[in-house]
This record gives C-alpha cells, structure tokens and sequence, in this order.
C-alpha cells in the first residue's frame, strides 16, 4: 500500500490521540499498485478457475464421448454464452500462467526491486490481454 | 512432520507443480496455433497418442494438487471460523477429487476402445 501525506498527519496524530488510525475503507481513496493489483487478480483467476473446472472437464468428457457430443460442444462454445465463458476462462487462464511466472521468478529474487516489480505486473496485464485477442481472434474469424 | 514443515511442502509442491502446468499449457496453447482446430477423430487419436495420454494425466494430477493447495491459501486468509473453512475445504477438496478420478477414467476409455 502506498503511504503518503496521510500516513505522515497520521502517525502525528497516534502520537497525541489514541486509536485515531485512518481507516481508509473507502475504496476511490484506496490507492492499490499495479503490483497489488496483479497479486489480488492471481487469486481471483484461480478461483475461477477452480470455478469453473467442473465445466471443463465435463466438456472435455463429452467431446470425447462421441461424435454427436464433439459436435455439441463445438455449438455449444460458438453460442454467445459459451464464448463469453470462453473468453473469460482463457483470461483467467493466461493472467494466472504469466503472474504465476512472474511470481515465481520473484521467489528466484528476480526482478524483485520497485521499478522492474511494477514493470512486470504492468507487462502481466498487457500481455495476457494481447495473447486472449490473438487467440480470440483466431477462434472467430 | 510440524505445521511448518507442512506449510513448507505445500509452498514447494504448489510451485514444483506450476511449473509443469505452465508448460503444459503453453505447449498446448502453441500446438492449438499452429496445428488448428481438429475434427473428432483427430481429437480422439490426439488423446490415444500414448505421450499425449500420459502428459495430460500428470496434467491433471498436477492440477488438483495446485487447486486444492490455492484453494487452502485463500480459504485461510478469507474464512476465519474454522468449522467453516474446513467445511469448505473438504467440499472443495472432495470436488477435485471426484474431477481428477472422472479425468483419468475419460483418458483410460479414450486409449481402451
């Protein structure tokens, strides 16, 4: 979190009053870093995809099961909730795997500075969007 | 084995088994790319292949194990009553399982007929 003016008046006021800690709980005045925000959306993407894993591998059976069945699936991922599922699930997916790989090279202390951090959870972002258009495009035209 | 150590393994496996999930996915992802969408019978004969077979299983595995540790991570920092989280977690937990077992009999089916 980042501390600022704020932060300074109010370790000046803990100093003379007691419990008068700022609670900013509102949130436009919650200022979260990129690189929050990053971590934050590693646990929402694995949720989801935890969410959704009981549809996925109930597709994958199907698809498998016959011929009838693959070609539902296909029907069933070109309608418009299926894509919108799809497009969802490849977003969880994709910034998951990259902030999982920037996770883990922050383990190996790489990149691990201010700059290079935020560098990277910018690059996270971008780039996951970047590959889900690629992919999506791909898909639909 | 303490807490600790126990909270130790689960960081080292959630890690060791990202690794592979990632390259799994990225292999599938670039084999999707440039090999294009399938029909049935390629689909079928994809998963047959018994590299392919083999590789999605240890996927699969890889996957529960990966879920069940970050669905504990979350579930700890989230849900403080303890009845609670350990009601979820064993819902979860029992989810995956029951996924993981219907995953590898589709692989079996798929390689046996």
């Amino acid at each position: 979190m980042r501390l600022d003016a704020g932060a300074e008046t109010s370790r000046l006021e803990t100093m003379t009053t007691k419990n008068v800690r700022p609670k900013f709980l509102n949130l436009f005045r919650i200022h979260l870093p990129v690189t929050g925000v990053v971590s934050f959306a590693h646990r929402v993407s694995g949720a989801l995809l935890v969410i959704s894993l009981p549809l996925v591998v109930f597709l994958f059976a199907y698809s498998l099961q016959s011929e009838q069945g693959f070609e539902q699936v296909i029907a069933l991922l070109h309608s418009w909730w299926g894509s919108v599922a799809m497009v969802l699930i490849l977003w969880a997916l994709l910034s998951h795997l990259l902030s999982g790989v920037r996770f883990l090279l922050l383990d190996l202390d790489i990149g691990i500075q201010l700059t290079p951090a935020r560098a990277s959870a910018w690059s996270v972002v971008v780039v996951a969007l970047l590959i889900l258009l690629l992919l999506v495009s791909g898909v639909f035209l | 084995m303490s807490l600790h150590a126990q909270g130790l393994r689960a960081w080292l496996w959630q890690r060791l088994t990202s690794i592979y999930i990632a390259l799994f996915v990225i292999v599938a992802l670039f084999a999707y790319l440039l090999g294009g969408p399938l029909d049935y019978v390629q689909w079928r004969s994809l998963l047959a292949f018994a590299p392919v077979n083999i590789a999605t299983a240890l996927f699969v595995v890889a996957v529960l194990f990966h879920a069940g540790v970050g669905v504990r991570d979350i579930l700890v920092d989230y849900v403080h009553s303890l009845i609670l989280r350990f009601t979820i977690l064993v819902i979860l937990l029992l989810m995956l399982l029951v996924l993981g077992i219907w995953s590898m009999w589709i692989l079996i089916s798929v390689v046996a007929v």
